[in-house]
């Protein structure tokens, strides 16, 4: 599907040139002569309370427009910045969890470009010391397991945001400009160019974000900005180690923003390199509704940042104490929680991926296996009913009115026999959002299961007399002439039976 | 009053001989005579009163914590930001900029009572060494008007040389504040860098600025300077050392202290009368029991260049935000690079735009190892040179500037005006502390006497200047009467 995409994206595509006679290129035909050679660069607003450098709020969404600023983050005439600890301690947790190292000598240093986001006409950013160098990432791919490299994961300020008329700020007739954002702790996660297809681009940015939201360090949210991602790709003949020339792609709002947009430049450069053209050096961004990159800045229009230190700032020194007591207080990552439910419960793989892939989830899963539920049930019921009702109200599980304890009592219930699954299942619908004791439910309105058994027998008999017919089919061999005469039992309960005793039960009368 | 000090200033205002209004209206009137000089920008009018009005409510109610400032008029650099007033740093690209908070060392200088009574004249954003290129026109020295006051303080310099205040604020980057104390016959006194809070500063080389004090007395530079000094959380380059106290030591003399005199600060390059005024102030220091050691600094040659690049470079950076945008001077055009352009060509004058060029230059890729790299290494020579000093001198005494005050116009070429700064620069540069006071007359002009201590050792720069300075008349000097008057003598 995404391949169909790609190929029709690039027809619509003005940069690429194409003759009428010349061959249409599918993604896969493409893949297999070149070999594309992607690096991401992942920006992260971090979850602090207040902005790099001055004291205003870091949640700054919402806020009306230029309301959540003050003379620093306006970058007014005689201001300083002053460091947030909290956002280099958030950035050496992330780099841990990375796998990176921690140099001890780190400084921030001026990156100079004019542009109406930018309130002082440099950002301060990272240059020749980062925080921290030398990570990765490993993760699995169709089964194969994939190890990009983490060059260096840094700090910096966030820019303001802009609203222009027009599609870019030079044709636009007027632009307004909101500083809220300006100042606010932004991580930079430079990926070393080791990823070779789009899926596997996809999954490091699904595994980065959820390492990060687990650590509580970022929300993850790709849509409003506050996880974001440039991908850089090139292509190459396999077998080469040299690398192509690159085009940089930004503009990408999902995960499937980002697979769609590589898929549609790996077709646009396998194209050109076809017809033996060359790839221009170029900043392109990813035009959703067309489903296609266009060329927005060329290398020509490079800019020169200038970086040198901040003046403003002294040198940051990270004692070992320091990175060893961050180091210490990191959370479970999302790996090492998968591998333990799997040792610690049976899981499988997939249920335990599946149920770590938000670390809600995996909370919920250990509370309920705490409070008594056998794991496979607690598994099932989270990423069966429970998840479906979280996807549909869109409210989780920990906000919903049912809540954890909710949930486990009502399990519960169906562990003891005292309901059955289907009613089990009309409860929850019924609780999730409005809340309410499950066991008080049941007793009030008369859900409990028909567990006594000479009503039971009773009503098997009443059924058995009133349907000849199936019992002598039943009695013939049909053994499926069984379920009608279960089907009128559960009828006779408003399904309050356990169909397995009922069965258990016709068996025994019908036999005898 | 054009002769009494911070210290007899306070002693009137607490024998209930004047109170802070009356002050601050003299002080007013005095600074309208000499108008023709050009040294005031602007008056404080609201704050003054307002600030006049709390001193004299402490030192009625509660004149045991009246400081030594409590009731002192002042004024204040036009680089200096006040909650209210307008502040321009002398150009055109920030007329009309009123800044919404109060800079730390002002702050504190409020807290202390002093009254704010005028902004004053400087070089464009601190940029310069005569006090010619300020957008709103150049000031007059005190003792010629014909001749600069020095720069980039020169209105802070003149205004304290006429007598019109008893002290003022500038700023030193690279001798802004001790070469127009030289100039204007007055004691200019620039701290260790990070002892003063630079927030609220608008910056200029923001690794080398520093806020410091005009005064007509050592003993008033060292009140100004505890007022002002100490660590601010807000400027993250202020030193957390405590501030040591510096009146206990003011008058311990340099009996037994050993004094560094650098052979390069001696060099040919000395104007006559400058070099025989400085070596008979050398002569007066051993007379008062120094021993005079000469010493070696031989990075001080690489010194101009490696300011010039490193200033620059940070300016560059510093003055990006200036970009008509959010406040100052904007010049509408149809797109955004003309309006950047246009608003930057216009508003700043050739010597900042020259210095913006020469940074850009200087960080550029491909010439950043060249330049700004190699300056900072060069940089770290000079500092490790002037450690080096102070492990065998108690501190450096050496000229302020190898001349006395030139005619305006005189150095047209940058080049000749930025060799003024030769002996102020290396100080900047290794972030130490250095004051300058008068030390004699050239051809009726003021000389200056410079002395440099190691880091944080601010009171030891007060002490031995305070020394040489009672034992000597020349900080009583006051310029010859000006030939024109304009308004009331006071």
């Amino acid at each position: 599907m995404a391949h169909a995409d790609a190929a029709a994206g690039a027809r619509g595509d003005g940069d690429a040139v194409m003759t009428a006679t010349s061959a249409v290129s599918t993604l896969d035909q493409v893949m297999q002569r070149w070999e594309p050679v992607i690096g991401l660069e992942v920006h992260g607003q971090l979850l602090t309370q207040s902005k790099m450098f001055c004291g205003c709020s870091a949640d700054y969404i919402g806020s009306p427009p230029n309301s959540n600023t003050c003379p620093v983050c306006l970058g007014l005439p005689g201001m300083l910045p002053v460091m947030n600890r909290v956002a280099i301690e958030y950035t050496v947790r992330s780099a841990l969890a990375l796998n990176c190292e921690i140099p001890e000598h780190s400084k921030f240093d001026r990156k100079n470009y004019f542009y109406p986001d930018l309130p002082k006409g440099y950002q301060i950013s990272q240059w020749d010391m980062p925080l921290s160098l030398n990570g990765h990432l490993t993760f699995t791919v169709d089964g194969e397991e994939v190890r990009c490299g983490i060059t260096r994961v840094h700090l910096e300020e966030d820019t303001g945001t802009l609203q222009h008329a027009g599609d870019i700020l030079q044709q636009a007739r007027s632009s307004v400009v909101d500083l809220n954002r300006a100042g606010v702790p932004l991580m930079e996660i430079v990926g070393e160019p080791d990823l070779r297809t789009p899926a596997q681009a996809r999954e490091y940015l699904v595994r980065l974000r959820q390492i990060l939201v687990y650590i509580g360090v970022n929300d993850g949210n790709l849509e409003q900005g506050s996880f974001r991602c440039d991908a850089n790709i090139s292509l190459r003949k396999y077998g080469d180690t040299g690398l192509g020339v690159k085009v940089e792609v930004k503009n990408m709002n999902s995960f499937r923003a980002v697979q769609r947009a590589l898929e549609f430049e790996i077709v646009r450069q396998g194209r050109l390199l076809d017809q033996g053209q060359t790839i221009a050096q170029e900043t392109r961004g990813w035009v959703e509704a067309k489903g296609a990159t266009i060329s927005q800045r060329s290398k020509e229009y490079a800019h020169d940042y200038r970086y040198f230190p901040e003046p403003d700032l002294p040198p940051l020194h990270l004692s070992a104490e320091f990175v060893d007591r961050v180091r210490a207080a990191l959370p479970e990552l999302p790996q090492q929680l998968a591998e333990r439910l799997q040792r610690e419960h049976g899981l499988s793989a997939y249920d335990a991926a599946n149920l770590t892939a938000e670390r809600e989830d995996a909370r919920a899963f250990e509370a309920l296996v705490a409070a008594g539920v056998p794991a496979k049930v607690a598994a099932n019921w989270l990423m069966g009913e429970v998840a479906r009702l979280a996807r549909e109200t869109r409210i989780p599980l920990q906000g919903s009115g049912l809540g954890l304890e909710g949930l486990a009592s009502l399990i519960k219930l169906v562990e003891a026999g005292t309901i059955n699954g289907s009613t089990a299942k009309e409860l929850l619908e019924e609780l999730y959002l409005a809340g309410g004791d499950p066991a008080a439910a049941v007793r009030e309105r008369g859900l409990g299961q028909v567990s006594d058994q000479a009503e039971l027998e009773r009503l098997v008999d009443a059924v058995i007399a009133e349907n000849p017919a199936a019992v002598a089919d039943f009695q013939g061999g049909k053994e499926q002439a069984l379920q009608r005469l279960v089907g009128g039992v559960m009828k006779a309960t408003r399904g309050r039976a356990d169909a397995k005793v009922v069965t258990g039960l016709l068996r025994e009368r019908l036999a005898s | 009053m054009s002769r009494e000090t911070v210290a007899e200033l306070g002693a009137r205002l607490r024998r209930g001989d004047a109170t802070p209004t009356e002050l601050a209206a003299q002080a007013r009137t005095a600074l309208e005579s000499i108008a023709d000089l050009h040294p005031v920008l602007r008056y404080t009018d609201a704050l003054t009163e307002r600030q006049a009005g709390r001193a004299a409510r402490i030192l009625a109610e509660s004149p045991e914590e009246a400081g030594p400032l409590c009731g002192i008029p002042f004024a204040y650099k036009d680089v200096l930001c006040v909650e209210g007033v307008e502040t321009s740093a002398g150009s055109k690209i920030l007329e009309g900029f009123i800044p919404p908070y109060t800079g730390t060392a002002l702050q504190r200088l409020l807290d202390a009572g002093a009254v704010p009574v005028a902004v004053t004249n400087c070089d464009e954003f601190a940029m310069g060494s005569s006090n010619e290129n300020s957008a709103f026109g150049p000031v007059g020295n005190p003792w010629d008007p014909s001749r600069v006051p020095g720069g980039s303080s020169g209105g802070s310099a003149a205004v304290v040389s006429a007598g019109a205040v008893p002290f003022s604020l500038g700023t030193d980057t690279g001798g802004s504040i001790r070469q127009p104390a030289s100039f204007c016959g007055v004691a200019g006194f620039k701290p260790t860098y990070g002892r003063i809070s630079r927030y609220g500063l608008i910056a200029f080389a923001s690794s080398l600025d520093q806020i410091g004090p005009f005064t007509r007395s050592v003993e008033d530079a060292a009140h100004v300077f505890t007022a002002m000094a100490g660590h601010d959380p807000r400027d993250s380059t202020s030193s957390p050392a405590p501030v040591e106290p510096v009146a206990e030591q003011l008058a311990r003399g340099v009996q037994g202290m050993r004094l560094g005199i650098p052979r390069e600060y001696m060099a040919e390059g000395l104007e006559p009368g400058v070099r025989s005024a400085v070596e008979a102030a050398l002569a007066q220091l051993e007379k008062l029991g120094a021993t005079l050691v000469e010493v070696s600094l031989p990075s001080t040659e690489a010194a101009l260049s490696t300011y010039y690049i490193i200033a620059p470079a940070e300016c560059s950076a510093n003055l990006a935000r200036m970009d008509g945008v959010r406040f100052g001077l904007h010049v509408d055009r149809k797109s955004l690079t003309d309006t950047y352009l246009e608003t930057r060509g216009q508003g700043f004058g050739p010597e900042v735009k020259r210095r913006i060029m020469l940074g850009t230059y200087a960080l550029s890729s491909g010439y950043y190892d060249a330049y700004y790299r190699q300056a900072q290494k060069v940089r770290t020579l000079i500092a490790e040179e002037f450690d080096r000093a102070f492990e065998s001198v108690d501190a450096l005494v050496s000229p302020t500037s190898p001349i006395v005050a030139f005619p305006k116009g005189d150095k047209s070429d940058p080049l000749s005006m930025y060799l003024c700064d030769i002996l102020t620069l290396p100080v900047n540069l290794a972030g130490l502390p250095g004051i300058s006071i008068p030390c004699g007359l050239s051809e009726g002009l003021p000389v200056g006497l410079q002395v440099i201590g190691p880091r944080l050792q601010d009171a030891r720069v007060l002490r031995v200047a305070h020394a040489y300075e009672q034992s000597t008349p020349w900080h009583t000097q006051m310029p010859p009467p000006a030939p024109a008057v304009t308004g009331t003598p006071s």
